[in-house]
């Protein structure tokens, strides 16, 4: 018997030894230690053994068995890392080929990208966002933005007024327009929140114009700031930082007077030309195409809050105690999110932002 | 405004050139837009010549070829030149452009050769040189120029002004004192610290009181539209041409000279900034003038032919035979100077600036003389044009002037006194700036001042009468001509400020960034709506969004409302892009929408999709027919609609079918918030799609505000300490019942413990019989106290499928 399961384990390690596929090696397994194969049989039959020889024999069955065992887990161990390494390399792929399913990608549009990078700018500088009516009032739109009843930018040729069958007469303060500006936010804001007031206020407004660069409807974001002791300084400091966010940390502002109704002093705000470094002609010693030679490129309208506009907010509970000339000052400006995004990206022509075009609207966003 | 440098500088000539002229006007808030360059270039080759002898060309009639000495410009002898003019002839001083002469369109001169005869140059005509318009000779400059000095070959600059740079300036509506010459003359002093001279107003050989002779007689009925009329009248006037100098610098500020008279009135608009109006008297009928208000469809041909119609907020100018003008906007036929004028009544009035500026518009008539009335200009300027004039038409036309002078309406009134504090100045600012210096700038406007405790007293000046009124103003004028790029760059204090985004502002944002992530465009479309638009979304009669808001003033028919929704702008953007060869398109737009609520104006942010075609491209992968990528279709727009509810963290949003009138009718659905209706959803119907030249397209459309306002906010629920249990449950029910409604079955059965369900398989067909189909529902239950084992559920389960057999359903396997 001894002799039997010597053999019988000799026998198997030279099979698994030379079984060189995992498949194989299986056939051995079930060859050697299966239900039907012998050396399980023997072990089986140790209790029909007399009982000096049972000892033994069981024990060298079992330790054939077991060294069997542990020889074929060996080997499969051996066969299958191969295997597996070969599958593996079968298994290449040509990575360079597309993604698929192709994920389709969306873009904002570049007036909304443009609205977001300035609104973050002037968060950042600690001012908060508000958005109000596009359909204002003449009172907000023109009278408490300190505009003369004749003001020429209230008539027909340059408001979009709004039809009212029962409405009230042509020059009332209740009269209907598209906002002109975002400034009658200024009126609204100082209504609802007592000083101090850091704010800006994004949006939509309307003019009848249209021409290569006026579109009837287009976007601004107006600043307002009112405290007890804005100066002038402070708003070019403001604006020096928007400008730097915006075009680039080597620009610089200057403030050239200029005039608006609702604000005094009045100054237009100029950013040094970032296509030229404000030297107005390029290393080639041509003139630059974007600020024509000038060195800079007007960007917005700004000034100190004229006093005349504080007289029109009335003082409520709301925003109590109110704005009094005498305590309070502030500036405010008025900035076109179509001209800064030209600027920004090159676009060339103002009528590109509203054709929607997909091959315009993929560039950006 | 045009102003020609050269006359600048003969009221003040700072020792800067042109840019440095530039820059400091520029910096004070008088804008250079452009400098021109007026005239000729090349100074040098420009020599006056004299004729020594004329002879007919030998082989053209027209040609005449002259002998031109040329004195020390040419010492080898004198020039040859052919010449076109009929007037030239020997003796005759000229103006002669020598090969190298670039004339004022850019052209450069050669030497060339006229049928065979070599010529030397040019001899000149005034319009050749820009200084003119006459083309019918060459100027003949002993004749032009009777006191001048002419050298032979001596430079012709000397003598003409033949070139000069002019500054193309932006005068901003509150300075109409800016509009004439001597006005920017001010600033520039102003700005640069150059002397000034006299106002060339200061003499006026005219003078005040009646006029003698009762020559003629005006009237004034609406002095609130008329605040100030003056006339003068001229006898002996020798209608001609105007000299060089006068012609040159019309025409240098971009005006056409016409006659010495008309000049002279066009002249002294330049210089003051105040319009006037030369009328033959002869030719006033009854020499009698009414100032009025027009009367509503009064018709009144003006001096270019053409009939207008007024209206009484406009102001007609009329004689003995009715309306000779309209004010301030153009004259009559019937009394304009004439070459046989020879009296003259010289009315220089002050209008109201809106209603010019209204009549002007309405009209269609603009000119040089409406866009400074319109600003508003100031009674005293009156006199001001009136001393030019009359100065030289006495000089220029020979005429004699009458003493005495029609006013009506008389100066403004008094010079405001303002108050200006030192230390407010710096209070606005941010920097000091010396009394000493702030009364000196304000001098060197017009404006008086006088020391007093803390600061000035300022007296304004008639002419800043209208901008001036505040003690802000007083400081603006002070910070621009000291210098804003002085200020330095601070920033506020920001006291109690935080820059934060509000809830609702950061959810549309993380909206939009939603869409964009799943692969939509945003496209911003026009506010504006054009009224077909009801017609093509085939709304009908009753529907609401057919009474949009109106512009009273729209630009086009076109654009004349403003949207009620989104959609149109989107099927808009659509058609352009499948017409330009995209037929796949995933769009949205948010914006604004308006509607009349009752008699309030309502306006709120929209949303809409629109999905069109493919909604991602084939890929390699997947390229058989059965797994081309999934077309725009309802539910497609629904499951974005969804995936941006649950974004957003937006529950309780229901569907329901409901037909829009542009949708497929069934393929169409309300969108609800529970109760409230926020929008729609569906595919187009195919007559829309039609209309647009769509293939069809899938679309959704919400109130964006209440959307955003039904967003949850995050708060902690424990969701991992206890798991879910899961179970399936398919149920067979006659196919007329929606899903919606079988879940709300289940969910009002199960109770609390039903975390969530939704159905995951959908079958109809045989093996559930006809007129049936089968809904697979997966549902979770949780507890949030303990782990639910098969026990706690199954009284749950079992209430679940009492209840759909309720409605019809049976159990299915
Ligand atoms: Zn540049």
């Amino acid at each position: 018997m001894i002799e039997r399961i010597e053999a019988l384990r000799a026998q198997g390690q030279d099979a698994v030894a030379a079984a060189s596929t995992s498949e194989a090696l299986e056939e051995l397994r079930v060859r050697y230690l299966g239900r039907k194969a012998e050396l399980p049989q023997m072990l089986r039959g140790v209790a029909q053994l007399p009982p000096d020889e049972r000892g033994a024999v069981g024990r060298a069955a079992n330790q054939a068995r077991q060294a069997l065992e542990a020889l074929i887990d060996a080997r499969a161990g051996e066969l299958g890392a191969g295997e597996l390494e070969t599958q593996l390399r079968e298994d290449t792929v040509d990575v360079t080929l597309p993604g698929a399913p192709v994920q389709p990608v969306g873009r904002m549009h570049v007036l909304t990208a443009t609205q977001r990078l300035l609104e973050d700018i002037f968060l950042g500088l600690g001012f908060t966002v508000l958005e109000g009516p596009e359909v204002e009032s003449v009172h907000y739109n023109f009278d408490a933005l300190n505009h003369t009843p004749t003001h020429p930018a209230r008539a027909r040729t340059d408001t979009f007024y709004i039809e009212r069958p029962q409405g009230p007469q042509p020059g009332s303060p209740e009269e209907l327009v598209l906002r002109t500006h975002t400034s009658p936010m200024q009126i609204r804001a100082m209504e609802a929140h007592p000083p101090p007031l850091y704010v800006v206020i994004p949006g939509r407004v309307y003019r009848p114009d249209s021409d290569a660069t006026h579109t009837p409807q287009f976007h601004q974001v107006e600043g307002l700031a009112v405290d007890e002791d804005i100066t002038l300084a402070d708003l070019k400091g403001t604006l020096l930082a928007f400008a730097r966010a915006t075009f680039g940390e080597t620009r610089e502002v200057r403030l050239r007077p200029h005039f608006f109704p609702f604000t005094e002093p009045s100054v237009e705000v100029d950013v040094s030309c970032f296509h030229c470094e404000g030297k107005g002609f390029l290393r080639d010693g041509t003139r630059c195409y974007l600020c024509k030679g000038e060195g800079w490129l007007e960007v917005l309208g700004a000034g100190e809050v004229d006093p005349n506009v504080y007289a029109y907010v009335p003082t409520t509970d709301h925003n109590a105690p109110g704005y009094d000339p005498e305590k309070v000052r502030g500036f405010a400006w008025g900035l076109g999110v179509e001209r800064a995004a030209m600027l920004m990206y090159g676009v060339p022509d103002l009528r590109l932002l509203y054709a929607n075009d997909l091959r315009f609207l993929e560039q950006f966003g | 405004m045009r102003v020609p440098l050269t006359w600048l500088r003969e009221y003040c000539d700072p020792a800067l050139d042109v840019h440095g002229i530039e820059e400091r006007l520029t910096m004070t808030g008088t804008k250079v837009e452009a400098i021109h360059h007026h005239g000729v270039h090349e100074l040098e080759h420009f020599v006056v010549g004299h004729v020594l002898r004329a002879e007919r060309h030998p082989d053209a009639d027209r040609l005449t070829v002259c002998e031109v000495d040329l004195g020390a410009a040419r010492p080898e002898g004198p020039a040859t030149i052919v010449c076109g003019a009929p007037n030239v002839a020997a003796g005759q001083d000229v103006a002669v452009a020598r090969p190298g002469s670039v004339m004022p369109d850019g052209t450069k001169l050669k030497k060339a050769k006229l049928r065979g005869v070599a010529s030397e140059g040019m001899i000149l005509a005034e319009d050749e040189l820009a200084i003119g318009s006459d083309h019918n000779g060459i100027m003949v400059l002993g004749e032009l120029l009777p006191n001048a000095q002419l050298t032979r070959g001596g430079a012709l600059a000397e003598v003409l002004p033949i070139a000069t740079e002019v500054l193309e300036l932006e005068v901003t509506p509150n300075r109409p004192d800016c509009l004439g010459v001597y006005g920017v003359a001010r600033e520039l002093h102003a700005a640069t610290g150059a002397s000034l001279t006299p106002a060339p107003w200061n003499e006026d050989p005219g003078s005040g009181g009646p006029l003698e002779g009762a020559e003629a007689e005006v009237r004034v009925e609406c002095p609130e539209l008329c605040p100030r009329f003056t006339a003068r009248v001229f006898h002996d006037v020798t209608i001609a041409p105007s000299p060089p100098w006068l012609k040159a610098r019309l025409m240098a500020a971009g005006q056409r000279p016409i006659n010495n008279v008309v000049d002279i009135t066009n002249y002294a608009m330049l210089l003051s900034g105040q319009p006037l109006h030369a009328f033959d008297l002869a030719r006033i009928a009854g020499r009698r003038l009414v100032v009025r208000r027009a009367h509503d469809g009064e018709q009144v041909q003006t001096l270019d032919g053409q009939t207008r119609t007024l209206d009484a907020e406009m102001i007609v100018i009329e004689d003995g035979e009715g309306p000779t003008s309209i004010a301030g906007l153009m004259g009559g036929a019937r009394s304009e100077v004439q070459p046989d004028t020879s009296s003259v009544l010289m009315e220089v009035a002050t209008w109201h600036g809106p209603a010019i500026h209204r009549a002007s518009w309405a009209l269609g008539l603009r000119s040089e003389a409406s866009s400074r009335f319109e600003k508003g200009l100031q009674p005293e300027q009156c006199l001001h044009a009136q001393a030019i004039a009359t100065r030289l038409m006495i000089e220029l036309c020979g005429a004699s002037v009458m003493p005495g002078t029609i006013d009506i309406g008389g100066e403004g009134p008094p010079p405001l006194s303002l108050p200006l504090r030192e230390s407010r100045v710096q209070d606005i600012l941010g920097v000091p700036i010396p009394r000493v210096r702030q009364a000196e700038i304000l001098n060197s406007l017009d404006f008086a001042t006088a020391e007093v405790p803390g600061g000035l007293d300022v007296s304004v000046p008639p002419l800043r009468r209208s901008d001036v009124t505040r003690e802000a103003d007083l400081i603006e004028e002070v910070a621009r001509i000291d210098g804003l790029e002085k200020l330095p760059a601070t920033l506020p204090k920001r006291r109690n400020a935080y820059g934060l985004l509000t809830p609702t502002q950061r959810l549309r944002r993380r909206a939009i960034d939603a869409l964009v992530g799943r692969g939509c465009y945003e496209a911003v479309g026009w506010t504006f709506a054009a009224p077909s638009i009801a017609d093509r979304l085939q709304l009908p009669a009753e529907d609401e969004r057919r009474r949009p808001v109106v512009i009273e003033n729209p630009l086009s028919e076109e654009q004349s409302q403003l949207r009620t929704m989104l959609l149109g702008s989107l099927l808009d953007v659509a058609r352009h892009n499948v017409a330009h060869g995209e037929p796949d398109l995933r769009l949205f737009e948010h914006g604004t929408v308006f509607r009349w609520k009752d008699d309030k104006l309502n306006e709120h942010r929209s949303l809409a999709v629109l999905l069109c075609g493919k909604l991602a491209p084939s890929d390699w992968k997947n390229h058989s027919a059965a797994s081309d990528p999934p077309a725009a279709d309802l539910f497609v727009a629904k499951g974005l609609l969804e995936a941006l509810a649950d974004t957003l963290r937006v529950s309780d949003l229901v569907f329901a079918s409901e037909p829009q009138p542009f949708l497929h009718p069934g393929r169409s659905a309300s969108v609800s918030l529970g109760a409230t209706p926020i929008g729609w959803l569906g595919e187009l119907h195919p007559l829309v799609a039609q209309t647009w030249e769509l293939p069809g397209a899938a679309c959704f459309e919400i109130d964006l505000d209440r959307f955003l306002a039904h967003a949850s906010r995050p708060d902690y629920l424990d969701l991992i300490g206890y798991p879910p249990l899961r179970q399936d449950l398919a149920v067979v029910l006659p196919e007329q019942v929606p899903a919606a409604q079988v879940l709300d079955v289940v969910r009002a059965a199960a109770g609390k413990l039903l975390a969530d369900v939704r159905v995951f398989d959908v079958y109809s067909g045989p093996q559930v019989g006809e007129g049936r189909r089968s809904l697979a529902l997966s549902l979770a239950f949780r507890a949030s106290d303990r782990t639910l084992s098969d026990e706690d559920v199954t009284p749950v389960r079992e209430r679940i499928i009492a209840a759909l057999g309720d409605l019809g359903g049976e159990l299915r396997g």
